[in-house]
């Protein structure tokens, strides 16, 4: 890796610092990159490049149940609840995290919107938005030089299902079509990196040189705009910068990426808007072959999904009543313990998450795979789902990121900050930041546990 | 050519001589500074979907086809335009933005369309005509920033036209890729409300005339100010009262109009949440895309019959008799409609009136309304009366509380609650939710006749669906009470008014400013002429004041 690209990273990081952590003290240095140095001797790919690590988020709707499904057991040796049994093939290469919530400080409660709010931004509040949450400090530092700085996408058909959000342009739109994904992504303007022959496209240099006209006008509307204005046009502008680098990326030769290879074009798709869960569950495996394949092809290293909006509307088939108004509406039984027709879709979600992961584990990269290089964090916008709860949140996270995570584990951790589990999420991904979140969201240590 | 203020201001700009004073980072410090003397800035506000399509159709003709995605909108306040001012463009909306771009630049310089979309033709096809493309540029920069470019911008865009022609041996390519950039510049994707000193007010300001005119089309057409609109800037003509007038008239009996009433009523009614709306084909096998997207139209025809080619009373849409089906709405409502044509396809609108005493009176009992506001397979009484108290009342409800228990009705196997309303009714016993269903589900209830896609029905699980409810303390019984009731409710057309105010000016009317009430009052003197209420808004100074700045707002949304 070229010098001037580790000093674009820190000035990135820097820049990170400066701005993505606005109110969060840093006590630590910026640390070097592992994947940089190639430590382990051997995650190399063809070209001897060494291999980044990716990180993806992976959302669901209304948690796993009542306190049920938390393990009695905590470390490694513990048994995984009904609802998280179809994870257990993959059971060693998985954190369970329970127990975390999201405090309210005196900020009224949104359900379905706050909880998810206070664990991926730290910060609760009645009146902001939603605004900066921690994945995108996590993809502007490990995926500078992609095509996509990230890829969202929900199978639930609404474009602002995904939770991901920028500081400066807030929620980023979803893609609700496989097919539009796959032309996006692997369509005519996608450049194979095994290729042995490259061509820049003449359209693509004029659309990259022709975009300076645009940038032209920046100062002349930035004079004439107030305070808010002027940060909306110049939120505008970063998003042009982003194009820009998109197209200067289809401008370069692209490295050998052993790992790549092109996936098929999706199959003739359904209504934009679906409600049955096989359906989902469908769309669902479509996109994550997609975004594995776009993972592994070097055009993002970061995905954000979305198997719902938080009021799930999935059915099963030929009942009417959706996943939401069972969570309100069924009794809990009183042998199990739980909502047995909302613990249904719980299972399929979970179901869901392990194709997810698996999709990633199938394509080896060196000697790991790529779900080994990888974190997906895993998280929910409710506790128990009957009431809508904010407080004993299941989280899970997938893969080591290059090693940098022991898993296996179940973390309990009663009472706790949930935001403890995002802090350490973004260590992990080398974040250089010692606290995270605001007001008693705010945490000041990670979860050393699971930290390599 | 005549210089206006704001254009001679953009010149300036353009060589960087405006006093540095006006680019301070501190709105709240300029705003304490001396109204009389300080010019304010300017406040930008995103185009929506349906602008970007009906300027582009206005500028190059409607036969250019719009193939893309947009980036999702912003409600707030009850309205997308009003959420229209507070959002920018994110990296996937510039990626949506720059496809769409292509999308209409190729087809602009086709073939098909080159000889009457552009003003010239070049020497030669295959490098660069610099004449030509002044031409072109200068002819579409003007519809498309609303306002004339300086020669420094022409003449930028031509050079960056040149090469990329040279570049590509081909002069439409040219062509085409400064199109494209002009399509996703923020002078073309954001319009502006520009302030300047007012003259025939000392130490007052007034919104300058080009903004004016784009504040004025957007507001009554939806889309970018014609020539005529912009030659009346040019002039000055538009910041006079005769002016003013003389355009108002002209554009409010112009067809076009119906281009804003249509994108008003779209937005007062949520029909952007219909993408995510699917219905169960098992229980409603009738309710197909078609029939969704049908729908819509359905309603947005009504509405522009009863209101424009009736002039009828604005209450009367909540009763009217009269509609549109197609062969493929007719099953929902029941209604045996016979299309003549040969082949039945396409599919044509044919007008249709429900018999007097008919449930089906009037816009709600569309299924645009009954079935948006349903989830799949069962109806939500809740759900229809939130939306009817929000978007036709403009009276807010209370999000739910968190940690809400439903043990009262979460045994669905008791005998005594068979029905939604037995239900809903038990569930208003917990005094934490009784507050916001009580006000909610009456009126919700009343709707329950229709299904979730919006099909005729009259008992639920065998039993007789009870359709009584209460208005503003008067009680009614079914759909077509409700219907009365709304007729009659002083709160309907207050808040058609509030909203076609916030359609145009992006904020909500001050409900006791002076003028505003004077607009009201016209409208009620109107029999609720809804284009006349447009009218009125038009010709007022309301509309071109700048709503207050949000600093505070997005400054807050700035620290995390």
């Amino acid at each position: 890796m070229a010098a001037t690209s580790v000093l674009e990273r820190m000035l990135n990081r820097r820049r990170v610092l400066k701005g993505m952590m606005a109110g969060s003290a840093i006590t630590v240095g910026l640390p070097t990159f592992d994947c940089l140095l190639n430590d382990n001797g051997n995650a190399y790919a063809a070209t001897g490049a060494p291999l980044q690590p990716r990180f993806a988020t992976w959302f669901w709707a209304l948690g796993l149940g009542e306190a049920d499904w938390r393990p009695k057991d905590a470390g490694t040796n513990y048994e995984l609840p009904i609802q998280l049994q179809a994870l257990k093939p993959i059971q060693k290469k998985m954190n369970l995290f329970s127990g975390g919530q999201v405090f309210l400080d005196g900020q009224s409660n949104s359900t379905h919107y706050t909880g998810v709010q206070g664990m991926m931004t730290g910060k609760v509040s009645s009146t902001g938005g939603y605004f900066g949450s921690f994945d995108t400090v996590i993809t502007d530092l490990i995926a500078q030089g992609t095509r996509f700085r990230s890829i969202e996408c929900t199978a639930s058909g609404d474009p602002k299902a995904t939770w991901s959000s920028r500081l400066d342009t807030g929620l980023q739109p979803s893609e609700v079509s496989p097919l539009a994904l796959y032309t996006r992504i692997f369509g005519p303007e996608y450049k194979d990196p095994n290729a042995a022959e490259f061509t820049p496209d003449p359209d693509v240099m004029v659309r990259h040189s022709v975009l300076s006209a645009v940038k032209d006008e920046r100062e002349e509307l930035m004079r004439l705009l107030g305070a808010s204005d002027r940060a909306k046009l110049d939120n505008y502008f970063t998003s042009l910068r982003t194009l820009e680098q998109k197209l200067a990326f289809q401008l370069q030769k692209p490295e050998p990426l052993a790992a790549c290879t092109k996936p098929g074009v999706p199959e003739k798709e359904k209504e934009q808007a679906l409600t049955l869960a096989t359906d989902a569950m469908e769309r669902h495996n479509q996109f994550a072959v997609l975004l594995a394949h776009a993972l592994a092809c070097g055009q993002t290293r970061s995905v954000n999904y979305a198997m719902t909006v938080g009021m799930s509307g999935l059915r099963m088939e030929g009942d009417p009543t959706n996943h939401h108004t069972y969570t309100h509406e069924e009794p809990i039984d009183p042998v199990l313990g739980y909502q047995v027709k909302s613990a249904w879709f719980q299972s399929l979600y979970m179901k869901a998450l392990y194709d997810f992961a698996m999709t990633m584990d199938n394509i080896q990269e060196g000697d790991r795979t790529l779900l080994d290089r990888m974190v997906i964090f895993a998280y929910t916008d409710h506790g128990a789902p009957r009431l809508h709860s904010i407080r004993n949140y299941p989280v899970i996270t997938i893969g080591s990121g290059n090693g940098r995570m022991k898993t296996g584990m179940h973390i309990p951790k009663s009472g706790d900050a949930v935001t403890r589990v995002g802090l350490t999420v973004q260590q992990a991904m080398g974040v250089p930041i010692s606290e995270w979140g605001f007001g008693s969201n705010r945490v000041t240590s990670s979860i050393s546990e699971v930290l390599a | 050519m005549k210089t206006s203020n704001r254009a001679r201001r953009l010149l300036l700009l353009g060589a960087g001589l405006l006093p540095l004073a006006l680019a301070s980072s501190d709105h709240r410090v300029r705003a304490a500074d001396d109204a009389a003397t300080a010019a304010e800035p300017a406040q930008s506000i995103r185009l929506s979907p349906s602008q970007y399509k009906q300027s582009i159709a206005d500028i190059f003709g409607g036969h250019i086809a719009i193939a893309g995605r947009f980036e999702p909108e912003e409600r707030t306040e009850g309205l997308l335009a009003i959420g229209a001012r507070q959002v920018s463009v994110s990296s996937t909306g510039v990626e949506r933005y720059d496809d769409l771009a292509r999308g209409v630049a190729a087809q602009v310089v086709d073939k098909d369309h080159r000889d009457t979309l552009l003003p010239c033709k070049p020497k030669a096809e295959n490098a660069a005509d610099e004449a030509c493309a002044r031409d072109f540029i200068t002819a579409i920069g003007e519809l498309m920033y609303r306002r004339p470019m300086s020669s420094a911008e022409v003449e930028s865009k031509v050079k960056a036209s040149s090469e990329a022609a040279n570049t590509l041996h081909n002069f439409y390519a040219g062509q085409a890729a400064i199109l494209s950039d002009m399509l996703i510049s923020p002078k073309f994707l954001f319009r502006y409300r520009v302030l300047e000193p007012d003259p025939n007010h000392p130490g007052q300001q007034r919104l300058d005339a080009y903004s004016k005119a784009s504040a004025l089309s957007f507001f009554l057409w939806n889309s970018t100010p014609d020539k005529m609109l912009l030659k009346a800037a040019e002039t000055g003509e538009i910041n006079t009262k005769e002016g003013l007038k003389r355009q108002v008239d002209r554009m409010v009996s112009s067809p076009r109009v119906e281009g804003a009433v249509r994108a008003f009523f779209a937005d007062m009614l949520g029909f952007s949440e219909f993408e995510t709306v699917a219905k169960d084909p098992q229980f409603f096998p009738r309710y197909t895309l078609t029939v969704k997207d049908q729908s819509q139209e359905q309603t947005l025809r009504t509405v522009v019959d009863h209101l424009i080619a009736r002039q009828g009373d604005y209450r009367d849409l909540f009763t009217t008799p009269h509609t549109f089906l197609t062969s493929s709405l007719a099953p929902i409502y029941g209604v045996p409609l016979i299309d003549k044509t040969d082949n039945g396809q396409p599919e044509h609108w044919m007008p249709y009136s429900f018999q007097p005493g008919d449930p089906r009176a009037g816009i709600l009992a569309q299924a645009s309304f009954v079935a948006l506001h349903s989830p799949a397979g069962r109806t939500s009484p809740t759900g229809r009366g939130k939306a009817l108290r929000e978007n036709i009342l403009c009276q807010a409800v209370p999000p739910p509380p968190g940690n809400v228990d439903f043990k009262f009705v979460q045994d669905t196997s008791n005998p005594v609650y068979k029905t939604t309303r037995d239900r809903l009714t038990a569930h208003r016993s917990e005094a934490m939710c009784a507050g916001c269903h009580k006000i909610t589900d009456p009126i919700g209830l009343a709707l329950e006749n229709f299904d979730s896609a919006g099909g005729y029905r009259t008992t639920e699980n065998g039993v007789q669906i009870d359709t009584s409810g209460e208005l503003s303390g008067v009680k009614f019984d079914g759909p077509a009470g409700l219907a009365k009731v709304l007729h009659d409710d002083p709160a309907v057309t207050s808040c058609v008014a509030k909203k076609a105010f916030a359609f145009g000016a992006g904020q909500l009317p001050a409900a006791n400013d002076a003028e505003w009430v004077g607009i009201q009052k016209k409208f009620t003197d109107s029999h609720y002429n809804f284009v006349e209420l447009l009218r009125q808004i038009a010709l007022s100074d309301l509309l071109y004041k700048l709503p207050p700045s949000k600093v505070a707002a997005a400054a807050g949304q700035s620290v995390q």
